[in-house]
């Protein structure tokens, strides 16, 4: 039965709902395009804090434009406003195509809309109002923290429903998707709750650890996994290659993940066995990663052609490769010997970026560039600009991250030699100066989308056939 | 198991999710459940108060709208005093926050790297065990200085003057400027330029060695005998209480 959903022909026969009885297309677009204004909001919060570096920020002295909130802002707009509204609009395409079952409730989705929003909406208000909590990726003011928590609950409340009711054996989308609702909800309670009312000091550093390393690896990684094992059978038309290895993957980061946060604060006072602990089980996920990575490139081994004709699947792809680098770096710069030179640095904020941007992003926009046209029943108004806005963003983002790793080095290098500070700041400043034309590139990009989104809304005439009939390769 | 919806759910959602937050955060958590978290008010100590009672002398109308006159009679005045310092510092710890200093300012300094030389001793967990730190304010990024020791290294103008236009004091730095800090110029501290001067010259107060200048020599000796200077910095070099945490 899934299989012939996957193939992306629904036909109507008896025993399978419509797409229309399963998806609620309405509400994945309305999904999208709050994602991309936050995106808009976030990147703009971004280049704000990028041009305060380089010391030439045109809304200096301006208390609700301090560059120190908007950072906050930048983080937050991107992690709950757009890959969260990003995340949830795929889950309303994926899960009710893959199950066959429509969500527990549409009244439910659309509560959880408008909740999620005013989660969002309020955490950049308390933000820019300077209520944030001091914790990093959870700046949430504290009086927003427990109308997040109820919101993710309802989230599962919602999804859950549909993948208990399906039988069968369960595809790997679903193993990553069931286990980030048990984890996001758990991850956004311990990181909130935890170092605020129960622990303080350095045990509040270890929770403080692993809260944004799960919010990553728990929330936004899953997430991202089970949308690629179920968008990329689709678009090649052919089964993942290994499930030994699908089972590999999602096993060893279910068991590896979780352990590494306190590798965020190494050489803090927190426990050295602690710390060893968190670098071992980190090495540990890169292997767990490289069988994923094989998975994938085994996946599309034999029609590799693919990444030229088909915009999406060159999407998934070079996020992947993004993301084998991401996780290749992070088991340098999680040993000891390395981050005696690059903690503290903007080697740090590259990999963030990378990771944030270079994956994730690109997946999400790899997405939206397959499903927009199924969404609103016609072709891309034009494939250049959807060109452009690939080029620009993934050129954008290596460039950005390559600069700043390399910055990282010479601050640490800076730093251990003892020269003065000033010294230090003064070599930052070409390199954050390359920063801002990366950023203004994958900025950009987004703009081209956006401007062709509009064009193909408005000017292109929406065709008879239906959504699931549209070709594949868009 | 590996396939099945309560596998997946109960090992690993709940199962390993549960063993990390064991192992990573619980322990630690037992480890230093014997160190006592103190409060703000336990927090005020006779460095901290000197800086406080030098900001009302230099600032003293923009202390007395804020804080009011201290009373007389001995006893009171202490008490006043500690309590209006208590009060800044909390504030000023909410502003370190809400303006995300902490996302440039660390806030611990590690044994590698020089950083003891640098910044001053090592950070030790008891320096953490207080409601400060909920949640803690290691920080992962120095885009400026790290502020553990900062306290009682520069004077209180010099922070207000640095709060109101950073580059006039710092020439490279790219710091932001904090106007709303001040009533219109730096000499006219608001509530929250009192508050955040607090914080900052709290940071550190609490050591030994406060105010730990870099190469600290005191200024009755010749820098050739600053070797032997070194003794009471050497004393926090406690590499042995290190291990024990």
């Amino acid at each position: 039965m899934s299989e012939a959903i996957q193939s992306g022909a629904a036909d109507d026969s008896a025993d399978i709902p419509s797409h229309r009885e399963l998806v609620d297309e309405t509400l994945v677009k309305l999904y999208f395009l709050t994602a991309l204004a936050f995106l808009t909001v976030s990147m703009l919060a971004g280049l704000l804090m990028a041009l305060q570096l380089i010391r030439h920020n045109p809304l200096q002295g301006l208390e609700l434009f301090s560059p120190g909130r908007w950072r906050m802002v930048h983080t937050n707009a991107v992690a709950y406003g757009f890959l969260a509204n990003g995340f949830i609009g795929a889950l309303h395409w994926i899960v009710p195509r893959l199950t066959l079952h429509p969500v527990f409730s549409r009244k439910l989705s659309w509560f959880i809309y408008a909740a999620w929003q005013a989660v969002v909406l309020a955490t950049a208000g308390g933000i820019v109002l300077g209520e944030a909590q001091g914790l990093e990726w959870g700046e949430t003011p504290v009086w927003v923290d427990p109308v997040a928590q109820l919101g993710l609950l309802l989230l599962a409340i919602n999804f859950m429903p549909p993948i208990a009711r399906m039988k069968g054996p369960v595809y790997v989308t679903l193993w990553y998707f069931m286990a980030m609702f048990v984890w996001t909800f758990l991850t956004y309670a311990m990181g909130n709750f935890v170092p605020q009312y129960f622990v303080t000091g350095t045990s509040a550093g270890a929770v403080g650890g692993l809260f944004i390393h799960d919010l990553v690896g728990l929330f936004v990684t899953p997430l991202g996994w089970g949308m690629m094992y179920y968008f990329v059978p689709i678009l090649l038309k052919k089964p993942i290659w290994s499930h030994g290895l699908s089972l590999v993957g999602f096993w060893g980061l279910a068991f590896f993940y979780p352990l590494q946060g306190i590798h965020h604060f190494l050489y803090t006072p927190i426990p050295m066995f602690l710390q060893y602990g968190a670098v071992v089980s980190t090495i540990a996920v890169e292997l767990v990663v490289t069988t994923v990575i094989i998975n994938f490139f085994g996946t599309i081994w034999g029609s590799t052609s693919a990444v030229k004709t088909n915009l999406p699947i060159r999407w998934f792809y070079t996020g992947m490769i993004y993301y084998f680098l991401t996780c290749l770096q992070c088991s340098f710069q999680v040993t000891l010997t390395f981050q005696k030179v690059i903690h503290f640095t903007d080697w740090v904020v590259g990999h963030a970026h990378l990771v944030m941007f270079g994956v994730f992003t690109m997946w999400i926009m790899g997405m939206m560039t397959y499903l927009f046209p199924r969404l609103l029943n016609r072709p891309w108004y034009s494939q250049t600009a959807c060109e452009w806005h690939y080029w620009l963003s993934s050129l954008g983002i290596l460039f950005m991250a390559g600069d700043l790793t390399l910055l990282g080095l010479f601050q640490g290098w800076s730093w251990a030699a003892l020269e003065p500070w000033d010294v230090s700041v003064e070599l930052s400043v070409p390199f954050w100066a390359l920063r801002v034309v990366a950023g203004l590139a994958m900025f950009a990009g987004l703009l081209v989308f956006m401007w062709n989104l509009w064009k193909t809304w408005s000017s292109v005439p929406e065709q008879q056939s239906s959504p699931a009939a549209v070709p594949a390769a868009a | 198991m590996f396939e099945s919806k309560a596998g997946i759910l109960y090992i690993a959602g709940i199962g390993f999710f549960a063993l990390a937050f064991v192992s990573n955060a619980v322990v630690p958590a037992l480890m230093y459940s014997s160190l006592p978290e103190q409060t703000v008010p336990e927090l005020v100590n006779s460095n901290l108060r000197y800086q406080f009672e030098d900001l009302a002398r230099r600032y003293p109308d923009s202390f007395n709208a804020v804080y009011g006159e201290p009373p007389g009679g001995e006893p009171e005045h202490d008490a006043w005093w500690n309590e209006k310092c208590a009060e800044a510092l909390a504030y000023g710890h909410k502003i370190y926050v809400g303006e995300g200093c902490w996302h440039c300012h660390s806030q611990f300094v590690r044994p590698v790297s020089n950083e003891e030389q640098r910044w001053g001793p090592v950070a030790r967990s008891w320096e953490y065990q207080n409601e400060l730190n909920r949640p803690v304010m290691f920080g992962t990024r120095r885009v400026g200085p790290d502020l553990s020791r900062e306290g009682g290294r520069r004077s209180n103008d010099w922070h207000a003057v640095h709060f109101f236009r950073p580059r006039d004091l710092s020439e490279s730095s790219p710091m932001p400027e904090y106007p709303w800090f001040f009533d219109g110029s730096p000499d006219r501290p608001n509530a929250k330029g009192l508050a955040i001067i607090t914080y900052v010259q709290w940071l550190g107060s609490w050591q030994e060695s406060y105010p730990y200048y870099e190469d600290y020599v005191p200024s009755m000796q010749r820098p050739d005998d600053s070797d032997d200077a070194d003794g009471e910095a050497a004393a926090d070099d406690d590499d042995g209480a290190e291990e024990d945490e």
